[in-house]
């Protein structure tokens, strides 16, 4: 079958679906590839970097729509692509099936199957085509470039010969995917770094990619982002007045704000409220990811960077990814690869539309004429339910000593304890037995003392070449043989002669495998 | 040549013994030690011959070198995956030895009780020193060779079965005779009595009638352990027969025996002790052996085991930037070293971190990988242990589990009523790709099912890991 790939016609797209390096993977599934002419050069991949992969280049969109039998993009299509689709072909883009209800039926209506990139669940197997996790990554990182575009610092603090610069002061709000991007440019660029998600099992992650999670004092039972397929769900309006305080709190010192937060199917939450902006120093800057579905900033303009009256900046761009457009279509590109991968199980060039597949089934919007959103939960839960953390307290500096004290008394009590009843035991066998079995003894006794001591200090990797010299060593007994073997009595002697042969077996087969293994043992 | 000599060698012997064993402490200094060791044992055999008690030198040296040769060519011709078997069978040598030494030890008293004290005074050797005995020394020398024949006829039969199920002649299961670990009660109780019989009257009726039973409970006290605890059971026999050599060095008075036999004896135990630690059970519950019925109901594994092909997993290896390689006892059996060693050393020629982990059970003797895997050329440095790489695996993009089962278990972390709850073990479900390398759907030794099998990240190989990892090599340029 054929996997083509139009121009974007959206305005200002610059993405494509499909690059030379997707292509080469997508043709070893057995498809050939086809592409509109300077579908990709806005991303910086020329037609001949397409044809040297051995993709057809077409003139037009309309030769592309009818020659090929899936159809990859990036935006969801408009009314006159729709126009262009047929019965049985595929679709796959970003649809967004639950607010381009009427894109969906116009679709339906041609027969033609829509997977939405955008609807893929949210499953571990399902990663390598989350494309929205992907673009969103990329706004992320973005988003920080941008704030830094429009501030006028640094990120990072130096002390230089021209005086002490502080760090700039970084709030993420919404630690998503973009959220967590956001702090991970932000945190090496050398800012510091706060950030401020609802859901407390977050603190974790944003933690980990080195900033500071903003706490809020709020008791609630705060939703389980599991329940929702790890995404935010709305919270309720007295939490919204804490948090709303808090970031009035914060406003003054955040020379940089950037704001991620969604809410799956609704419009963007107002977070960043037109006084909080007021509170800001001039030069501030603040960047709204959420601009596409009216903005988390009161101030928003969608697709325009404004100023507001106290000279802060306001960045309300709709189209992070697709400013760096030759990053996010490899990223898409191998999306919608791994995508056909799971299309194509058997490697042969044909589509399985498998409906019983969770991935597949979750993202398709339409199949074989009929609508099949919204699909049904998936069978996987997305993310493990958090289990309720038991409390576990802090123990003060005192319960601390307190503790190690104990530990120490019970460790010298076990200690004395054993010293007692052994050097009692060694007592009592001194009573009784004679001293020449008591300068044995003693020999013994500090034998396997020094066996213990010395054993402890034994690498693990070594225990088998451990094994072998201590076989070899015990064959010691030896020397009990030769002392005997000078008796007169034959039996004696045969007895002997036997332990002494056995015990030269043993002495040279064990030095020499433990020789062996040893010099196995090398460094690379 | 004066006694004086013969104990000053001896203590420059035992200093050299217990450098040997120290220095294997690092794998550098290790290739040092083994020639203490070998140099103190010359010495003391040296020092012995020339010393006061023995005789019939040429019978001696000629004795040595024919068992010395035998010992060269075993050494030299043993596949490194029958170590396990070689320790054993090298054990069963000592614990006889033990044991007809201690005859000997009892007949020579014998005879010279017998004598007057006139022809006392002209005994030589081994006899002489035995003469100079009073009656106290020679009840406690009594009781020395008693349980120096006690202990290396159990380690005897008990090495002699460890052997044969490491070398598969002897079926590896479990098995007891119908009375279970109470015919093992009953002869060490006859053991008993004969001792105390022994103690009064001197006969050499009780000395056989204790060493059948010692037999026995060395026969049966190991055919009742299964094979993936051998690595403990070796270790064991490993202590017992220092403990041999040091209760016949008593009744010898011989001091160097004494020291070889307990740092050989205390050796074994920390290796027993090691062993039982690492898979969260006490020594008695593996030496009575199998494992304790679950203490509850068992979670239930969900999901199913998602197989894969040599293809998709030398692409996965392609795309990964670390991968840690989880051997076990079923790379020994199927011989798959070298390939292993093979495939590391393609993916290390990419530039990629290849590590290995290993548990400290994994095998069928302590440190069996380790060796395994260094017979292959694989660099140690790169050869984890479990505490070293636990915490590595969610940073991992593959990891490779081949032939291992339980030490990769995650029941043992995450289900408190499974049989191995509680077990230290490698936490490989936490690497981003797992796949495992197994010959079919089973379970393993312990009969656990591994929930490990079903996780989402997990793909199966299935099939002989030799051939697996060959394919593998086939796929990987």
């Amino acid at each position: 079958m054929r996997i083509g790939t139009p121009k974007e016609i959206f305005e200002n797209e610059a993405r494509v679906a499909m690059t030379p390096d997707s292509a080469r993977q997508l043709q070893k599934l057995g498809y050939e590839c086809v592409i509109e002419t300077g579908a990709g050069e806005k991303a910086r991949f020329s037609d001949e970097d397409y044809k040297a992969a051995g993709v057809e280049v077409v003139k037009t969109a309309a030769a592309l729509y009818k020659t090929a039998d899936i159809v990859a993009k990036v935006r969801p299509p408009e009314e006159i692509e729709i126009k262009r689709l047929r019965k049985g072909q595929t679709l796959i883009s970003f649809f967004y099936p639950g607010q381009n209800t009427a894109l969906m039926e116009a679709a339906n209506k041609k027969g033609a199957h829509v997977i939405a990139m955008d609807m893929v669940p949210r499953i571990s197997r399902a990663q390598k085509m989350d494309a929205l996790s992907s673009m969103a990554n990329i706004a992320g990182y973005r988003a920080v470039m941008e704030a830094g575009n429009n501030f006028g610092r640094f990120f990072t603090g130096q002390v230089t010969a021209a005086g002490k610069v502080p760090p700039a002061k970084v709030l993420v709000v919404g630690a998503g995917v973009a959220g967590l991007a956001a702090i991970g440019a932000a945190t090496s660029l050398g800012a510091q770094v706060y950030a401020f998600d609802v859901r407390p099992e977050v603190a974790e992650q944003i933690e980990s990619m080195g900033a500071e999670f903003v706490y809020l004092e709020f008791e609630e039972d705060a939703k389980d982002g599991a329940e929702t397929g790890g995404y935010a769900a709305p919270s309720s309006p007295e939490f919204r007045e804490a948090q709303l305080a808090k970031f009035r709190e914060l406003a003054p010192e955040m020379d940089i704000v950037i704001t991620t937060a969604l809410i799956p199917g609704r419009d963007a939450p107002k977070l960043w409220t037109a006084d909080m902006v007021a509170l800001q120093k001039a030069g501030s800057v603040v960047v709204d990811l959420a601009a596409e579905r009216g903005g988390n900033c009161d101030l928003t303009v969608p697709d325009e960077k404004i100023v507001s009256e106290n000279g802060v900046t306001i960045v309300g761009y709709t189209d992070f990814p697709s400013r760096m457009a030759a990053q996010s279509s490899t990223l898409y590109a191998t999306n919608i690869r791994h995508m056909m991968t799971d299309l194509t199980p058997e490697k042969d060039g044909v589509v399985n539309h498998n409906m019983e597949d969770d991935v597949i089934r979750g993202a398709t919007a339409t199949f074989e004429g009929e609508i099949t959103f919204p699909p049904p939960p998936p069978k996987v839960k997305a993310i493990a339910a958090q289990k309720p953390k038991a409390e576990v307290k802090e123990p003060t500096a005192e319960e601390k000593k307190a503790a190690e004290a104990a530990a120490f008394r019970t460790e010298t009590r076990n200690q004395v304890t054993l010293l007692a009843v052994g050097g009692a035991l060694i007592l009592g066998v001194g009573l009784v037995a004679p001293a020449s079995f008591m300068q044995h003894f003693i020999v013994f006794v500090l034998a396997v003392f020094v066996g213990f001591q010395v054993i402890w200090g034994v690498a693990h990797s070594l225990h088998t070449p451990l094994m072998a010299v201590t076989n070899a060593i015990s064959s010691i007994i030896i020397l009990g043989a030769l002392m005997q073997i000078g008796s007169g009595s034959f039996l004696v002697i045969l007895l002997a002669a036997l332990s002494v042969f056995m015990a030269g077996i043993n002495i040279f087969g064990g030095f020499m495998v433990t020789r062996r293994m040893l010099a196995m043992f090398q460094k690379s | 040549m004066e006694f004086g000599f013969t104990t000053a060698a001896y203590v420059v012997a035992a200093v050299l013994f217990i450098l040997s064993l120290g220095g294997l402490s690092g794998q550098e200094s290790a290739k040092r030690a083994v020639w203490y060791g070998i140099a103190g044992m010359a010495l003391a055999v040296f020092a012995t011959l020339v010393g006061p008690g023995s005789g019939l030198w040429l019978l001696s040296l000629v004795l040595i070198a024919g068992g010395g040769v035998i010992g060269w060519q075993l050494a030299n011709r043993v596949q490194m995956t029958q170590m396990p078997e070689l320790v054993a069978a090298m054990h069963s040598l000592v614990g006889l030895a033990a044991v007809f030494v201690g005859f000997n030890a009892h007949i020579e008293l014998g005879n010279v009780l017998l004598l007057d004290e006139n022809a006392r005074k002209s005994l030589e050797g081994f006899a002489a020193l035995l003469a100079k005995k009073d009656a106290l020394e020679i009840s406690i020398l009594r009781v020395e060779l008693f349980l120096g024949i006690f202990i290396g006829a159990v380690t005897f039969t008990g090495s002699v079965i460890a052997y044969g199920k490491l070398a598969g002649r002897v079926g590896s299961a479990a098995t007891k005779l119908p009375g279970g670990h109470m015919l093992n009660a009953g002869a060490a109780v006859l053991s008993l009595i004969c001792l105390v019989w022994y103690f009064n009257t001197g006969g050499f009726l009780p000395l056989a009638i204790m060493t059948l039973a010692a037999l026995f409970i060395g026969y049966h006290l190991i055919m009742g352990i299964g094979g993936a605890d051998m690595p403990v059971v070796v270790s064991m026999l490993n202590s017992y027969s220092g403990w041999a050599a040091a209760a016949i060095g008593f009744s010898l008075g011989n001091d160097l025996l004494i020291v070889v036999g307990a740092l050989v004896g205390s050796s074994g135990a920390i290796l027993s002790y090691i062993m039982c630690k690492a898979m969260n059970r006490s020594f008695i519950s593996v030496i009575l052996g199998g494992f304790g019925g679950p203490a509850g109901e068992q979670m239930a594994v969900e999901g199913e085991q998602i197989a894969t092909d040599a293809a998709t997993v030398a692409a996965q290896l392609d795309d990964a930037d670390s991968v840690i390689i989880v051997p076990g006892y079923g790379m020994a059996v199927a011989q798959a070293q070298q390939a292993v060693s093979e495939l590391t050393n393609r993916l290390r020629a990419k530039g990629k971190n290849v590590r290995f982990g290993i548990h400290p059970v994994a095998g069928r003797l302590p440190g069996h990988m380790n060796v395994l895997l260094a017979e292959a050329k694989v660099p140690y440095d790169i050869v984890l242990e479990m505490d070293e790489i636990n915490d590595d695996f969610p940073e991992t993009d593959v990891v490779m589990i081949i032939g291992s089962n339980d030490i990769v278990n995650p029941a043992a972390q995450e289900d408190p009523n499974s049989p191995i709850a509680g077990m230290p073990v490698l936490e490989v479900w936490k690497a981003k790709n797992v796949i495992v390398s197994k010959r079919g759907q089973g379970t393993g030794y312990s009969g656990i099912e591994n929930p490990l099998f079903f996780k989402e990240n997990t793909r199966m190989l299935y099939g002989d890991a030799k051939d697996s990892v060959n394919q593998l090599l086939a796929n990987i340029s």
